[in-house]
């Protein structure tokens, strides 16, 4: 993953090497901070997104963890007794399942159950989603699970720009945060601003304007729904388009905002639709924007089967084709 | 085929390959063991013997507020008082202990109020103490999870370079707490594994209560506990688990080799659960009480008094103990029917550090409807 520096600190590099940046600057802003996972060392992970840490921040700071998932978690809840903040490195989606008890029964009540005396400030970096022709357990969307999980913060990256910071805010929070990475955008190229100031971690952003129906989206869909607005307003439909980034707690004030002006709301993500955030999203909007909907909110999704055979996952993920279809069906409510 | 057990009880160490270490049989003599030995004198077997009493005196008012409606449940250490006090006291300042919910005589050991232990059981709260005061996490419920947290506050230990000084001050270890059920957990063995290859600074300490729930040992395990320690490349040790002085020893021996940076060890503390797994159980479901009047023969209290009698302990000693017991018994009382109820409008704020707006909005909306009906219930 290459680099190129532009003036003003702008930075152009794709979004896998903005997490290694914004790890690096994270690493040496605090020496508590320390890395953790499966081939995360020599290897540099199988994504490279540790790439090079080890070296420069030694074997103390960067630890090949045993294959083991529930290892990593529950021996990072005793490190950060001792003051660490660890930054966990769960090599695929699928691989987080021994982990689910001690994310969700530890480092989501510890605090809770300590009343303030135990913080968790632990980061869970998961590679989410498909469209890479993976094999099983490699495409999965888990995100709703942990962010129904009380006591967890969830984000999600979709760009460079929010990957190198948005990581280093999830390691400077004191509480715990899932750090959704969508694996498909790793490679896609974005300007880093290495010198602004960074919006806040748990705030959504409209990513493009528009005036007649709003999409909503996270991680690896909102490239999907630009590309979608591109091809819509090819045909004089005006979308907007917001990047949610915050996925617990969920910031949609600026969702509410463009929906009472687009009248319009569709939301689109990876993981199946039952019990999907679109199904808690669509319900806030309706709570909050009833009067101002022309059409009932649209979810456009993947569907409510285990991922499928990636030679199917094309049909299955929600692409360009069905974003616009389900415009239209709202349009024509 | 049916899923029966073997003939042959083979947890129980049918060939007597690991025996257990002793160093006072339950007739109260003191007998010698190659390897261990206990070094104190009898004023601190003295000591040791009030902890027995007082632990088993928290069991008994707890059991008790249970029966009168004042705890929602209770678990008793009954019969296991020697493996946690024979254990907790070889623990230092500076170390730290990873419990079940089971470990009150620990907990009295690292000088938690016994009062405070309480609160979960009585449903006024989730923790009770501060985990870095007294170097004692909060009970854990999920069987085994507390291991893992055990193993990475050892890796943090040895990060931290807390290990290998010989320096009393300074060295230290970590003991994980856990049960013969939770050798059954993936969560146990990876801890051993995750202590083993990175040499942490832990003792594992299975009180082996014969029991998880109504699943005797032998439904967990095809061999003795003691003997997964050497598949994981560090040292078993099996101990009898009713008897304080050798229980103090071994974990001496290992937390001394932990704190040294000798890395891990395994103690079996083979004991027994003389009471139910908690006040909701019914033993008699599934044991007889032949096996209960076995172990009543080998208490861990009565073979100290035993030992204490012989070496011409005054009677003023046992009773100024029954008074401190006594006193006990009367704070627990008083305290437990003091506990602060909880006030779900309080919890809304300690979810996170940092609150969301989603807690803030459905705190408000709680705090509305619970006015509304505050304000309906003083016009009628």
């Amino acid at each position: 993953m290459s680099e190129r520096q532009q003036s003003n600190g702008i930075t152009r590099m794709p979004l896998g090497k903005g997490l290694n940046a914004g790890l690096r600057a994270a690493m040496e802003a605090d020496d508590k901070v320390m890395i953790m996972g499966e081939d995360v060392g020599k290897l540099g992970g199988v994504f490279r997104i540790t790439d090079g840490l080890q070296k420069d921040f030694g074997e103390s700071r960067v630890i090949d963890a045993p294959l083991s998932e529930s290892g990593i978690l529950g021996t990072a809840i005793g490190l950060t007794f001792r003051g660490y903040r660890p930054v966990l490195e769960i090599q695929f989606d699928g691989f987080v399942y021994p982990a689910y008890d001690q994310i969700v029964s530890q480092v989501a009540k510890l605090h809770f159950r300590s009343k303030g005396k135990v913080t968790m400030p632990i980061v869970i970096r998961i590679p989410f989603g498909g469209g890479i022709g993976a094999v099983e357990h490699h495409s999965e969307s888990p995100e709703a699970q942990f962010a129904l999980t009380a006591g967890l913060k969830v984000v999600s990256c979709s760009n460079a720009n929010d990957a190198y910071w948005m990581i280093q805010q999830a390691i400077a929070s004191d509480d715990p945060v899932v750090f959704m990475e969508p694996k498909r955008r790793y490679w896609d190229q974005g300007e880093v601003d290495l010198e602004s100031t960074p919006m806040p971690l748990h705030s959504s952003r409209v990513v493009r304007e528009g005036t007649d129906a709003t999409l909503i989206a996270y991680g690896p869909m909102v490239k999907t729904c630009l590309e979608s607005a591109d091809a819509a307003a090819e045909e004089g439909t005006s979308l907007e388009v917001i990047d949610l980034r915050t996925l617990s707690p969920l910031d949609l004030d600026p969702v509410f905002d463009s929906v009472r002006r687009t009248g319009h709301a569709i939301v689109v993500h990876e993981a199946a639709q039952t019990l999907g955030l679109g199904a808690e999203i669509s319900a806030r909007i309706t709570e909050k924007c009833f009067y101002s909907l022309q059409a009932p909110v649209m979810r456009v999704t993947g569907y409510d089967l285990p991922y499928p055979p990636s030679r199917a996952e094309e049909e299955f993920l929600p692409g360009l084709d069905r974003v616009l279809d389900a415009v239209d069906r709202s349009l024509a409510f | 085929m049916s899923l029966s057990m073997p003939d042959t009880y083979v947890a129980d160490d049918p060939t007597g390959a690991f025996p257990l270490v002793q160093l006072l049989t339950p007739e109260g003599q003191r007998v010698s063991h190659s390897e261990f030995s206990y070094d104190g004198d009898d004023d601190s077997i003295r000591d040791l013997y009030r902890d027995l009493l007082l632990s088993r005196r928290i069991d008994f008012e707890a059991h008790a507020l249970q029966r009168h409606g004042e705890l929602g449940l209770w678990p008793p250490a009954l019969g296991q008082e020697a493996a946690q006090i024979g254990s907790g006291r070889a623990l230092r300042q500076q170390d730290f202990a990873f419990p079940t919910y089971r470990e009150h005589g620990v907990a009295l050991c690292r000088g938690v109020d016994p009062a405070l232990l309480l609160g979960m059981f009585r449903g006024v709260e989730l923790g009770g103490w501060d985990p870095a005061e007294h170097g004692f996490a909060l009970y854990s419920i999920v069987i085994g999870a507390q291991t893992l947290h055990a193993t990475g506050y050892a890796m943090g230990l040895t990060l931290d370079d807390a290990v290998g000084h010989d320096d009393p001050e300074r060295d230290a270890a970590v003991i994980a707490y856990f049960g013969d059920g939770a050798t059954s957990q993936g969560s146990v063995n990876e801890a051993f594994d995750w202590a083993a290859v990175f040499n942490a600074p832990v003792v594992f300490f299975c009180q082996n209560n014969q029991y998880a729930i109504s699943a005797s040992t032998d439904r967990q395990t095809r061999g003795p506990i003691v003997q997964r320690a050497g598949g994981f490349g560090f040292q078993g040790i099996r101990v009898d688990g009713n008897d304080v002085l050798a229980c103090h020893a071994v974990t001496t021996a290992a937390m001394d080799k932990a704190r040294n940076g000798e890395g891990p060890t395994l103690i079996e503390a083979y004991t027994y659960r003389m009471g139910a797994h908690t006040t909701s159980d019914d033993p008699s479901r599934y044991r007889d009480s032949a096996e209960v009047e076995t172990w009543k023969l080998k208490d861990p209290i009565e073979r100290v008094k035993r030992y204490l009698l012989v070496q011409d302990t005054p009677q003023e000693f046992f009773d100024e103990l029954d008074a401190e017991a006594e006193a006990l018994g009367k704070h627990l009382r008083e305290t437990c029917k003091a506990l602060p109820e909880p006030d779900l409008a309080a919890l809304f704020d300690e979810v996170f550090v940092e609150g969301t707006p989603e807690l803030a909005e459905q705190k408000a909306e709680y705090l509305a409807f619970r006015e509304s009906l505050e304000a309906e219930g003083s016009d009628s």
